[in-house]
This record gives structure tokens, C-alpha cells and sequence, in this order.
């Protein structure tokens, strides 16, 4: 797809980064104190910080992630909605208050609050490094996507941008500045994602959707032609090569590739290969995605529609067994000349396939269980271990406050979840789906509402990403400059160079960040943050629950339930399949495993370790109290 | 070197009844949570199928219902919690309208 950025878009994104940047400034004088820069001075409303939470938490992985994995594959990336907004639940109850009253800054005080051991400063922070920089990841990745078609830069431009306004951001004024970034950025996706989904409930669903138009007026849906291997014969074309259910075709030097149906039925594809898109240098992909037939509709009506629907009936019309959807899917294959192409395929589905789980979490074999068990649990136990979530309880001045805030951003985060599905469904139905990124869905959906709705959902969009990296940035260079420098390494730092040593260490991670969303470009963001969840409740959460409800918890036991955690699910997810038919290139038979989520073996073994350890090391704990 | 928290609240005569309420809503959550995820399992997706309500499948209406129910659950704790506070006093609310 090539969408070019318009004067307007480009407009609200630049006011957006310099009313972030002014926000900044303003925030930078109270920043001056450890307190002021690590949090907020710990004087932020609980209204304030409850939408904040919702500004941190709904990252590029919900706005961008969720509504390209529902738009692409159904109920399945809803799933990531029920369990992300479940954690909460977790952290509510159980985590809150208790976390409020024992912390200071980071994390890791609340931790280390009754043992004061160096090993559990080192295990946390570390812990904190990494599972923020497992989270940033696919945050700098979700903007370079983002960036290309609001600005018409590279992919590596938009990671750039974000980097470095966001390390003005951070350094400059800390948890202050970052608090009211994503307060603004939390209550705008919040409100036009509203407006979004009722635009959408306007229109219904079309079998002929005429949603993203070229200049000329004309729909750019790509509607894929059928055919058959004898018609194409007739027409001069000859199978050169044959891949499962994917054909190429070629005349002279004209190249096709078909998808062939069960009953030997061609569908045509979209491909790239090299610097060719569909058979032409530097061509473009068509946006995808529509209702082929709708349930409930006259059958044989050449165009069904729905008109305006209400909530309940936009998803009722979709779940209907006699819905047909138009669905993408992504292949990469080597051709008989050992070229590497990647096919985009039509596979359609059933409403009742494309409203319940199954198309990527498949529930048949044990593997597959195994996997779904464990992404939902990875979800469930997660939030409450995010060090970036945990560090915004001690911007409020107490317990109550930090209660209240939770509920608010439950309230929030439960509201825009449910709006994940609309949108989601929305860009499935509307031919809104770039098919090499569908982390666009969403801002496609409201391109086809026009330029306006377009560059104010993407410069939100933006904002979402910017909200999310400052806080993972601010608990990052908490990590490294409080717990690692000033109380594991015992530097005895003074307030002014505490702040100085943080500012720097935003800096540097800020530059991590940068260079892993440029390595990481195409991957759906949200499944990355799946995993970040998976490694956060495999190192961190058993830490919290023991420590605050098991008596005989002691330090040793927190350091090794912190590294057991750590390390196995790292272990699991770099010895995976999804790592294996990814970044390395391999295949997913290749891997050691097929265990895709790790949260179900990770987590409980960091309980198990804790328990041992905790037990065998009772006499030292004993004697040293 | 300024370990005590960030701002301080005092004490909370509440905070063991606070607790032991947050660990019974917690596991009500899990139950029904833990109902979703074992009900995909076990029927491995088909008995998600099933139109339960206005047109809506059980996978919907049972994953809208879990975020639906989260709210109204943490809105119950919330009601309890604060009454228990204002019962035995402390200084648990400390800041709660905004000031210092």
C-alpha cells in the first residue's frame, strides 16, 4: 500500500509532538528532586493517574496490535483484550495497596522493603531492564508503522522520531511530564475510538465496500479474481511451480501466483518478491478485507448490506453461521528458481469461525492447548508485574488513591477493549487491511472516513506509543539508576545526580529501544508484548504474590523465583517455534519446541523455586532475625 | 537514602480487612476466568459456538461478560473497602481529594 502523508496529517502529528514537548518543559522545573523525577512527587489525583494507567497500559500492542490481529484472524486477537483487561483484576486485589504502602520509586523498594538485600536489588532491576525492554520492542516497532503512512517516512524514520522525542520527554521532567502525556493520550483514544466505532455502526456492513478510494474515485479493494488451471492454460499461463495450495503461474515474463481451493477452484493472490510487488517494480499491495456473503441477508443478492446497526446487531450479523469473510493470510516460499516470495492469500471463513477462537489458537492437540492455557495465564498474571504499571502507584499520595486509580483505569481500559472488537471487525468487513502490516488496521478503518478522522486517530495513535515508551523509559532508568547504581552499587548518590544519573540512563535506553524497533520491523505488535507479559509474570509476579502472603518468603527464595523466571521463559521463547519461523529465518519444525507461550511451564517453576529456596534458606533467615 | 515511600500515608487500620476481601474477589475472578479459558479447552472451541443470546455467541457474550464483570466486581470492592475505612478512621484515605 503507498498512503501518502497529506499536509493535514502531517500537521496534527507535528502540534501533537510540540504540545508533548511544551508539556515537557512546563513539568521540567518540578523534576528537580529524585522524588519529582522518579514520581511525580507522588501528588498526582487518582482520577488523573487512573486515565494515566489507561494512557500507559493501551499501547501500540491494544490500539495497534489487537484491532490488526481481530482484523486478520477473528476472535483470536480479542482473546488478547479478555486477558489483558483480566490482569487487572490481579493487580486490584491484590497488588495495589500493599505495593503503595511498601514502595518508594521503583519496583524493586517494594521488593526489597523488608529484606534490604543487594541480590534482590540486582534480580529486580535487572528483571525491570528486561521485560521493559521486551515491551519497548514492539512499541518503536508499532511507530515506524505509524509513520509511514501519516508522514510518508521509512519505517526507521518513525522509530527515530519516537525515540527521540520520547527521551526529551523522559529526560527532561520524568514521571511529571510522562503522567500528563499520557493522561491526554489515554482520554483521546479513548474518546475517538468511540467515534470511531460509531461511524462504523452508521455505515454497517457492506459486501461491497467502497471504503479506501484512489484519486480517481474508485475503490482500491483488492477483490480476487477466480479462475481455474485450464482457463489459465487457455490464456497461455504455465504452472511453474507448486507450493501446498499455492501455484505460480507464468507467461513469458509475467508471473502470477493462485491460491487453489479443495475443489481445484484458482483464487488470485498478492505477492512480493524482491523489489517486485504483484509482478511490477516498486508496486503496491491493494488494502484487503471484506464480507463475501452475509448471513441473514436475501440469498443470492449480489450486494447485501446492513445499513445502519446497533452493537449487538453489527456483531450478531457477523457471527451468523451463513456470514462468509474474507480473510488474508501470509506465506513465504522459495520458487523453483530458489527465489523467496511472500504470498497474500484469500482463505474464508465462516462467521461462526471468524467469532470464535481457533484461527491462530488452534485448541485440537495437547501442544495446542498447552498454548492457549499458557497465553492466557501469561495475560492474566502479567499487568500486575509490569514494572512500568507498578512504578505509577507511587505517584499517588496514598493506598485509597492507588485503589481508586486501578478502578478507574479498569473502567477505561475495559471500555476501549470493547471497542477493540468494533474496530477490529471493522477493518475486516471495510477492505481496510494492509496485508503486509496489518498493525494499520485501525488507522486505515478511519482513513475511510477520511483524511481528518485519519490523521487525528494516527497522531493518537503516535501519542499512544509515545505515552507507553515514556513510562517503560522512566521505569527503566529507575532500574538503572536507583536500584542499580545508588542502592545495589551503594554510589549514596545525592538527589540532584540521582536525577542526572536517571536522565542519562533514559538516554541509553532510549537508543536500545531505537535500534530494536528497527530490527524488529513487521512482527504483529502484540503478539511481542504477549511474551513481555509471559517473562514479567514468570519473574516478577511470583515474587509479589509469595511476598506479600507466604511468612516464610525470604530473600534468597525472591532472587531465585526472580531468575528462574527470567531465564526460563526467555529459555522457552527463544527455543520456540515463533522465534525459529521468524527472526531466525528457520522453520517451525526446526525449533526445540513447539511451546509458543512459556508462561505455563515458566511460571509455575518460579513459584517452585521460590518455595524450595525460601525453605532451605529458613535457618539463616531465622538466625539473622 | 530515602527508602520509606514517596509520599507517606500513615497507618491503615483497614488494610488487613482490605486484604482479605481483595483475595476472596480475586479468586471469584479467577473461577469464572478460569472457566473461559477451561470451557475452550475442553470443548476444544465448539462449545464457544453455541448462540446463547441475541444473535451472540458464548465466545462473546462470555468475553464481554469477563470485562463487564471485572468492573463491577473491582466497583463492589471499592464500595466495601471504603466503607471499612471510614469506619475504623486511619489515614489510609490520606490525599484522596487531591491535597497533600
Amino acid at each position: 500500500m503507498n498512503l501518502q502523508g497529506t499536509p493535514l496529517s502531517i500537521g496534527i502529528f507535528a502540534l501533537f509532538v510540540v504540545f508533548v514537548l511544551y508539556i515537557s518543559h512546563f513539568f521540567a522545573r518540578k523534576a528537580k528532586s529524585a522524588s519529582g523525577y522518579y514520581a511525580a512527587g507522588g501528588q498526582i489525583h487518582w482520577a488523573v493517574n487512573g486515565i494515566s494507567f489507561a494512557g500507559d497500559y493501551l499501547s501500540a500492542a491494544s490500539f495497534l496490535g489487537i484491532c490488526g490481529m481481530i482484523a486478520t484472524l477473528g476472535y483470536d486477537g480479542f482473546l488478547y483484550s479478555i486477558g489483558y483487561l483480566a490482569g487487572w483484576v490481579v493487580a486490584l486485589f491484590v497488588v495495589a495497596e500493599p505495593l503503595k504502602r511498601m514502595g518508594k520509586f521503583t519496583f524493586t523498594d517494594a521488593l526489597d522493603a523488608k529484606f534490604d538485600s543487594r541480590g534482590i536489588k540486582l534480580a529486580a532491576a535487572i528483571s525491570t531492564l528486561v521485560v521493559s525492554i521486551c515491551y519497548l520492542v514492539p512499541q518503536m516497532n508499532g511507530a515506524g508503522s505509524l509513520v509511514e503512512p501519516l508522514l510518508g517516512l521509512p519505517h526507521w524514520v518513525g522509530v527515530i522520531i519516537v525515540g527521540a522525542t520520547v527521551i526529551v520527554i523522559v529526560a527532561t521532567a520524568g514521571m511529571a511530564s510522562t503522567t500528563y502525556v499520557q493522561f491526554l493520550k489515554g482520554g483521546l483514544l479513548l474518546v475517538f475510538s468511540f467515534l470511531l466505532v460509531v461511524f462504523l455502526l452508521a455505515r454497517g456492513v457492506d459486501t461491497q465496500p467502497s471504503s479506501l478510494t484512489g484519486p480517481d474515485g474508485r475503490s482500491l479493494l483488492f477483490v480476487p479474481e477466480q479462475s481455474t488451471p485450464a482457463a489459465l492454460s487457455a490464456q497461455g499461463y504455465q504452472l511453474a511451480h507448486q507450493s501446498g495450495s499455492l501455484a505460480k503461474y507464468t507467461r513469458g515474463e509475467q508471473t502470477t501466483w493462485w491460491k487453489r481451493d479443495a475443489d481445484g477452484t484458482l483464487w488470485q493472490t498478492q505477492w512480493r518478491s524482491g523489489n517486485l510487488t504483484n509482478g511490477e517494480p516498486g508496486g503496491l499491495l491493494l488494502p484487503v478485507g471484506r464480507t463475501k456473503q452475509l448471513g441473514g441477508s436475501v440469498a443470492g443478492a449480489e450486494q447485501q448490506r446492513t445499513g445502519s446497526v446497533s452493537p449487538v446487531a453489527f456483531l450478531a450479523r457477523l457471527t451468523h453461521p451463513d456470514t462468509r469473510i474474507e480473510q488474508w493470510h501470509t506465506a513465504r516460499l522459495v520458487d523453483e528458481a530458489g527465489v523467496w516470495h511472500t504470498v497474500y492469500h484469500p482463505h474464508v471463513v465462516s462467521g461462526t469461525q471468524l467469532m470464535t477462537p481457533g484461527v491462530k489458537f488452534k485448541v485440537g492437540t495437547f501442544n495446542e492447548k498447552l498454548n492457549f492455557v499458557s497465553l492466557m495465564l501469561a495475560l492474566f498474571f502479567g499487568t500486575a508485574a509490569l514494572p512500568h504499571i507498578l512504578i505509577r502507584y507511587y505517584t499517588v499520595p496514598s493506598p485509597a488513591c492507588a485503589r481508586k486509580s486501578t478502578i478507574v483505569a479498569i473502567a477505561a481500559i475495559g471500555f476501549f477493549y470493547v471497542l477493540t472488537l468494533f474496530m477490529g471487525l471493522g477493518a475486516a468487513v471495510n477492505g481496510t487491511i494492509n496485508p503486509a502490516d496489518n498493525n494499520m488496521s485501525a488507522p486505515l478503518l478511519a482513513m475511510s472516513y477520511g483524511g481528518l478522522l485519519f490523521a487525528i486517530i494516527s497522531a493518537i495513535a503516535f501519542a499512544t506509543v509515545l505515552g507507553t515508551v515514556s513510562g517503560l523509559i522512566v521505569a527503566a532508568s529507575g532500574a538503572v539508576a536507583h536500584d542499580l547504581l545508588d542502592r545495589f552499587g551503594r554510589m549514596n548518590l545525592t538527589e540532584q545526580k540521582k536525577v542526572f544519573a536517571g536522565r542519562i540512563a533514559a538516554f541509553g535506553v532510549g537508543i536500545i529501544a531505537i535500534i530494536l524497533g528497527i530490527v524488529f520491523r513487521g512482527v504483529n505488535v502484540s503478539f511481542l508484548v504477549g511474551w513481555a507479559f509471559a517473562v514479567a509474570a514468570s519473574a516478577n509476579l511470583p515474587a509479589i504474590l509469595m511476598l506479600l502472603f507466604w511468612k516464610k518468603t525470604t530473600s534468597a527464595g525472591i532472587v531465585a523465583s526472580i531468575t528462574v523466571g527470567i531465564v526460563a521463559a526467555l529459555g522457552i521463547i527463544l527455543t520456540g517455534p515463533e522465534m525459529f519461523a521468524g527472526p531466525y529465518g528457520l522453520s517451525e519444525a526446526q525449533a526445540w519446541h513447539q511451546l509458543g507461550q512459556p508462561g505455563i511451564i515458566s511460571i509455575p517453576l518460579s513459584f517452585i523455586a521460590l518455595v524450595v529456596v525460601s525453605l532451605v534458606t529458613q535457618k539463616k533467615r531465622a538466625a539473622t532475625v | 537514602m530515602l527508602h520509606g515511600p514517596a509520599s507517606h500515608s500513615g497507618s491503615d487500620p483497614a488494610s488487613r480487612y482490605k486484604a482479605r476481601l481483595g483475595v476472596v474477589m480475586f479468586i471469584i475472578y479467577c473461577i469464572v476466568y478460569a472457566g473461559f479459558v477451561l470451557l475452550n479447552v475442553v470443548s476444544e472451541g465448539k462449545a464457544m459456538q453455541a448462540i446463547v443470546a441475541v444473535g451472540l455467541n458464548l465466545a462473546v457474550v462470555y468475553g464481554m461478560g469477563l470485562i463487564i464483570f471485572a468492573l463491577i466486581l473491582a466497583l463492589i470492592y471499592n464500595y466495601l473497602c471504603a466503607r471499612k475505612e471510614a469506619e475504623l478512621g486511619g489515614s489510609a484515605r490520606h490525599g484522596e481529594k487531591g491535597q497533600p
